[in-house]
C-alpha cells in the first residue's frame, strides 16, 4: 500500500492535469503496446497498440465480440478478476506500467475510474454514494472537506441542482439518467485521471444520453475519457479519437472526423456504413 | 462498387438519389444537344421547346434535394455514403446550372435565327458543343460507376473547350470587324460560346466531386486553364490580313 502511494501521488497528479489543460498540443496519457488478452485458451485481443491522448475522449467501437470492452477493462485491470484471463503486453500510464508487480490495483482503480453500462449506485444515500471513495482513500481531512467533495462532484456531474435537497435519500431512488450521473459523480469524487465508460448511455433515454454526452465534453477538461459504445453516432458526437476493433484486432485508429468521413480501412467503412463485412 | 447495406431500404434510397441525378444529367445533355441543333439548323421551334423543357430539370433538382435531405436526416450516412449524398446534392446544383445555360443558348438562338447567318460561326460552336456534350455524358458515367479515371479524363478535356472558346472569340470579333451588320448576331453568338464554355466548367466541377466521392478528397493539383478570351486583343490590321 505504501509502495503504491509513492508512485501514485495524488496532489502531483492534480497539478499535472491542470498544466496539461493549458498546453495546446495533446499529450499522450496512456500507451498500450502489444496488448493481447486470453480467456483460457481463447485469444480475445491480438497485440493492440494504441495511444490515449490526455484530455480527449477516445471512443472504442466495433461489433459485439470484437474485443473493445476487453481492451477497455485492461486499463484498470478489471480483467484480473476474470477467471482464467491473462493479459500480455504493456499499458503505460504517465510513464508507469500498470501491469508491473509494484502496482497496487486498488490505487490504480482510484486513478482510473469506471462507469458501467447499467447505473449501479450503492444501496445507500446519494451522499454516501459519493463520500465512500474519498473516505476510504483518505482524501478528506474533515466532515466539512468531505461535504465539499460531495457537493463539488455532484456539481461537476451536473446533478447537484436536482438532488441538493435530498442528499440523504437513497441513490437507487433516482431516475436512470440521474443514477448514471450519480455513478459518474462517484467516479470523479476520487479525482481519477482517466475515466473508463462501458456503454454508459445504453440504458438511458435520449435526453439523459444528451446530458451524459455534454458532461463528457465538460469533464475532459480535467480528465481523460475512454468510452466503449455500440452507437456510432455517439462515438461521432463525443469523441476526438476513434478506434475500430474487429475480431480482436485494432483495425483503425483515427481522428474521429476523419474516421467517419473517409476511413482508411475497408473493414471500417463496411462497419460504419452498415454493410455486410 | 460497395457491398450492399444490411438495411436494404437504405440501398434503394441511395439508388433513387443516383437515379434522379442520372435523369437530370440525361436531360441536361439533351437540352444542350437540342439547343445547338436549333442553332445550327436555324430552327426557332426547337429552340422554343428547349426553353420550355428546362422546367423539368428544375423540378428534378428539387426532388434530388428532398431525397438527399431525407437520407441525411433518417439514415445518418457515413464515410462513402455521406460523400455520395453530398456529391449528389452538389451535382444536382451543377446540372441545374447546365440546364440554365442550355436554355440561355436556346433563347439567344431564337434571336440569332432572325438575322442572316454569320460565316462558319455556327459550325465552330457546334464543334465546341460536341466536346462539351461528350464531357457531360462521360462525367455522368463516371458519377454512376464511381469511375475516377473517367472523371480525371473529363477534367483534362476542359482545356480543349477553353481553347475552342478562345478561337471562337477571335473568329467572331473578326466577323464583326469585317462587317458591322454582323455585330448583333455575333454578340449573341459570343454569349452562346461563353455559355457553352461555362457548361464545360460545370461538367468539370462534377468530375471533381466524383473524384472526391471515390477518394475522399478533392484533387489538389490545379488544372491547366486555356481560356485566353479575357486577355485577347484583336487589332483591325490583324483582321484584314
Amino acid at each position: 500500500m505504501s509502495q503504491a502511494a509513492d508512485t501514485v501521488d495524488q496532489p502531483n497528479i492534480t497539478v499535472t492535469a491542470t498544466a496539461q489543460t493549458d498546453s495546446a498540443t495533446p499529450k499522450t496519457k496512456a500507451k498500450a503496446r502489444g496488448v493481447s488478452v486470453f480467456y483460457g485458451a481463447k485469444q480475445a485481443l491480438f497485440g493492440v497498440d494504441l495511444d490515449v491522448m490526455a484530455h480527449q475522449v477516445t471512443a472504442l467501437i466495433g461489433p459485439s465480440g470484437c474485443g473493445k470492452t476487453t481492451f477497455l477493462r485492461c486499463f484498470n485491470r478489471m480483467n484480473d478478476i476474470v477467471e482464467g484471463c491473462h493479459v500480455e503486453g504493456s499499458i503505460v500510464v504517465d510513464g508507469v506500467d500498470i501491469y508491473s508487480k509494484q502496482q497496487d490495483v486498488v490505487q490504480l482503480r482510484a486513478r482510473i475510474g469506471m462507469v458501467f453500462q447499467k447505473p449501479n449506485p450503492f444501496p445507500k444515500s446519494i451522499y454516501e454514494n459519493i463520500a465512500y471513495g474519498p473516505r476510504i482513500h483518505g482524501l478528506a481531512g474533515s466532515k466539512g472537506e468531505l461535504d465539499d467533495i460531495v457537493a463539488h462532484s455532484l456539481e461537476r456531474a451536473g446533478l447537484l441542482e436536482e438532488v441538493h435537497d435530498r442528499l440523504d435519500t437513497p441513490g437507487t431512488g433516482l431516475s436512470g439518467g440521474q443514477q448514471q450521473r450519480l455513478c459518474i459523480a462517484r467516479a470523479i469524487a476520487v479525482q481519477p485521471e482517466i475515466i473508463l465508460m462501458d456503454e454508459p448511455c445504453s440504458a438511458l433515454d435520449p435526453i439523459a444520453t444528451a446530458k451524459v454526452e455534454e458532461l463528457m465534453d465538460e469533464l475532459r477538461e480535467n480528465f481523460t475519457i475512454m468510452i466503449v459504445t455500440h452507437s456510432m453516432q455517439q462515438a461521432a458526437r463525443v469523441s476526438q479519437q476513434t478506434a475500430f476493433f474487429h475480431l480482436g484486432n485494432l483495425v483503425e485508429f483515427n481522428e474521429t472526423g476523419q474516421l467517419f468521413t473517409n476511413p482508411r480501412d475497408e473493414r471500417t467503412q463496411a462497419y460504419i456504413t452498415g454493410r455486410i463485412g | 462498387m460497395e457491398k450492399n447495406h444490411i438495411v436494404k431500404s437504405f440501398d434503394s434510397e441511395l439508388n433513387e438519389l443516383t437515379h434522379i441525378i442520372a435523369q437530370m444529367g440525361g436531360l441536361a445533355e439533351d437540352q444542350l444537344a437540342n439547343a445547338i441543333k436549333a442553332l445550327v439548323r436555324r430552327d426557332a421551334d426547337l429552340a422554343a421547346k428547349v426553353i420550355v423543357q428546362d422546367a423539368r430539370i428544375d423540378e428534378l433538382e428539387l426532388e434530388a434535394d428532398d431525397q438527399a435531405l431525407r437520407l441525411l436526416a433518417l439514415r445518418q450516412p457515413k464515410a462513402v455514403d455521406l460523400r455520395a449524398v453530398l456529391t449528389s446534392l452538389k451535382t444536382a446544383t451543377e446540372l441545374e446550372r447546365i440546364g440554365d445555360y442550355a436554355k440561355n443558348v436556346a433563347k439567344r438562338t431564337a434571336t440569332v435565327v432572325a438575322a442572316p447567318p454569320v460565316g462558319g460561326a455556327a459550325g465552330s460552336l457546334g464543334r465546341m458543343a460536341s466536346v462539351v456534350q461528350g464531357m457531360i455524358s462521360n462525367v455522368l458515367d463516371a458519377y454512376i460507376n464511381r469511375d475516377a479515371v473517367k472523371a480525371e479524363d473529363v477534367r483534362a478535356r476542359d482545356a480543349e473547350v477553353d481553347q475552342l472558346h478562345t478561337s471562337l472569340f477571335r473568329e467572331l470579333v473578326t466577323y464583326m470587324m469585317e462587317d458591322p451588320r454582323n455585330i448583333t448576331a455575333c454578340t449573341h453568338l459570343l454569349f452562346i460560346a461563353k455559355n457553352i464554355e461555362r457548361i464545360g466548367d460545370h461538367a468539370t466541377n462534377i468530375a471533381e466531386y466524383v473524384l472526391f466521392l471515390v477518394a475522399g478528397k478533392l484533387p489538389s493539383d490545379d488544372r491547366p486553364k486555356s481560356d485566353l478570351s479575357s486577355s485577347t486583343l484583336i487589332h483591325p490590321e490583324d483582321a484584314e490580313t
